[in-house]
């Protein structure tokens, strides 16, 4: 497997504070990775710095076969390139469809001119109707998005994000205040996004990423502490210190 | 899912069955064409009340459905009327100036006319010389290509440089009000070349065309039916689609339609530039039936009347707008005119000229507080209630 993203010695600080320092960090194609860390280890941040939100000070962040350089390109390019991203809060367009959510969000041409003549064709009717199958909305298409449950909120933003067909899916939080029948289904979505694309889940809870079954990277004060199966980091006596062992 | 625009929008057939029958009947009302039961000044106050309605729609593109609070919107009105009244000056001026020459003995020269003509529009600045800025004026053509150019070319300056700096919100607002201040000033400049605070006038006098006012204005009146028609259809129909979409999800979060791959900022931009330049026209219909035009047709409180407007009739629905700034315009212009009886309370008279602002201020802020969907969040009501006893 190749690798897909590579991100080498990233350092940023905010007002003096280094948020993230030296970190290293490398997924393959169609993996699927939990990060995990205390508050403030810098996981947030670092979707931040892969998504273009911010720059860093330092460092190297390379994307796909060609080794394209992410740093300095705006956010709507990285993701064109093919990083998706799900935020902590569900962020739908509350006032919108269902449809019409997923419909902005499928893999098309993204200039105006081409958006403003866009009309669905059949197919793109099919696909954003497989896509609301997979998350478990396709009773719901019509329905205004705003009026949906907290946890469908988050499939379907996941959902969108799947709909732009990313090469790297960036997940944040995607179980928090969700019930257990809830983040069983997510784990679900997950995994099977998982098997055609890069995932990276950032998650608290340690139950919720058992249930992934992935390789793990610990974050802690903005760099890589550990890294390995579940098992081989809660073994880690650094990771027990600063995280587990509170 | 799929069926054509007019049927998934039923209010935009409505909407323009309304006004075209808004049309006839004032056409059959009408002293120049009709029975004479509605003068022709109060046609020129309908016709000047669709440009507004026409400026309103765009305001509600622009605020409504892209999220931009722009207070700058009327600087890009007064330049459509500038660009168009700069024609319909010299042109006039021209044929008046030419017809009093041609009685001398001899024939006028070329350079003559010229001095004629500038004599009569630059005097009262004290000049006689054509500023730069005139240098079209004679070509009718041009001059509209500038209606909808020089505002177009403002606003994607001027867009681009707050767009790209990410510039939102109150911000941006400030930033518009700064610009339509900015213009204003420099109108009022007799530099400016557009004869200072004195402005343009004798708009309403189209050059060539021996017809009484009372014919003249109704064209004006169906020019501006058809504008604010043809401008609510491309609006209606930009916003259904995906494009709308995207806008709406740029008003409500910025940042996720970024994330999903959109340039935020060249959609910003496209609507800010299309606005201005509907806007432009909006007004290149409005000053010849208003008949002059200055420099205080464009102070920042013009454009802060027009967001008032559009948030009375209802964001984020054109009709919303369109009644807006029909019934706040016409009520306005009904009590600063004097029309609207003084009251008396024994110890204080109230004249509605100084009132009426407060009046305004008020109901606006009734507005923003209880009806945030303003007039036309009450049609919203209706349908909704009819759709629960429907079912």
């Amino acid at each position: 497997m190749s690798t897909l993203l590579e991100v080498s010695g990233v350092t940023v600080s905010f007002d003096g504070f280094r948020a993230i320092n030296n970190l290293s960090f490398q997924i393959a194609d169609a993996e699927l990775r939990a990060v995990i860390g205390p508050n403030g280890a810098g996981k947030t941040t670092f979707m931040d710095i892969v998504t273009g939100k911010t720059r860093p000070d330092a460092g190297h962040i390379l994307w796909g076969e060609k080794s394209l350089s992410l740093i300095g390109m705006s956010e709507a390019k990285i993701a064109q390139a093919g990083i998706g991203r799900k935020f902590q809060k569900p962020t739908v367009f509350e006032e919108q469809t269902v449809q019409e959510n997923l419909m902005m969000a499928l893999r098309k041409d993204r200039a105006p001119l081409a958006v403003l003549f866009f009309k669905p064709s059949a197919s793109d009717f099919a696909r954003v109707q497989d896509l609301a199958c997979e998350i478990g909305l396709s009773d719901a298409l019509l329905r205004i998005s705003g009026e949906l449950s907290h946890g469908q909120k988050q499939w379907l933003e996941i959902g969108m994000s799947l709909a732009q067909e990313p090469k790297l899916l960036l997940v944040d939080e995607p179980a928090a205040g969700m019930t257990p029948a809830e983040r069983e289904k997510t784990t679900a979505i997950l995994v099977e996004a998982a098997r055609t694309r890069a995932v990276v889940v950032v998650e608290h809870d340690m139950e919720f990423v058992r249930r992934l079954n992935c390789k793990v990277t610990v974050l802690h004060e903005g760099a890589v502490l550990a890294e390995g199966s579940l098992d081989h980091v809660t073994k880690n006596q650094d990771v027990i210190d600063v995280y587990l062992g509170r | 899912m799929n069926k054509s625009f007019i049927a998934r929008n039923p209010s935009v057939l409505i909407f323009l069955s309304i006004l075209a029958l808004f049309t006839l009947v004032v056409t059959v009302l009408s002293e120049g064409f009709g029975v004479g039961v509605i003068s022709t000044s109060f046609v020129k106050v309908l016709g000047k009340t669709l440009c507004l309605c026409l400026i309103a729609i765009a305001m509600d593109l622009i605020w409504g459905y892209a999220g931009i609070l722009s207070l700058g919107h009327f600087a890009f009105f007064g330049l459509g009327g500038y660009m168009i009244g700069m024609w319909l000056m010299y042109e006039r001026t021209r044929q008046i100036v030419v017809g009093s020459l041609s009685e001398g003995v001899l024939p006028p020269t070329p350079e003559e006319i010229t001095a004629g003509i500038g004599n009569q529009i630059f005097g009262v600045v004290g000049s006689s010389e054509f500023p730069l800025v005139w240098a079209f004026a004679d070509s009718l053509v041009l001059q509209l290509v500038f209606v909808l150019a020089v505002p177009g070319v403002l606003a994607l300056v001027f867009g681009w440089l707050a767009f790209r700096s990410r510039v939102t919100g109150v911000y941006l607002s400030i930033l518009t009000q700064a610009m339509t201040l900015g213009l204003s000033l420099y109108l009022f400049q007799n530099a400016s070349g557009l004869r200072g605070n004195n402005g343009l006038s004798g708009l309403q006098n189209l050059p060539g065309v021996t017809a009484p006012q009372s014919v003249v204005s109704l064209w004006f009146f169906w020019a501006s039916a058809l504008a604010l028609g043809l401008g609510y259809l491309l609006i209606a129909w930009v916003v259904s689609g995906k494009f709308g979409s995207v806008i709406r999800g740029i008003r409500d979060n910025e940042a996720r339609v970024r994330f999903l791959g959109y340039s935020v900022e060249t959609y910003k931009l496209a609507v800010f530039t299309l606005t201005a330049c509907i806007s432009g026209i909006a007004g290149a219909l409005y000053y010849p039936q208003a008949g002059i035009i200055n420099p205080a047709e464009v102070a920042p409180i013009a454009s802060i009347y027009l967001a008032v407007w559009v948030a009375i009739g209802g964001r984020g629905r054109l009709y919303g707008a369109v009644i807006g700034a029909a019934f706040v315009s016409l009520v306005s212009s009904w009590f600063t005119g004097g029309q609207a009886p003084d009251v008396s309370l024994g110890f204080y008279t109230v004249k509605w000229v100084d009132w009426w602002l407060v009046l305004l201020g008020l109901s606006f802020v009734f507005v923003t507080l209880y009806a945030p969907n303003g007039i036309g969040g009450l049609i919203d009501l209706f349908k909704r209630k009819r759709k629960e006893t429907d079912a």
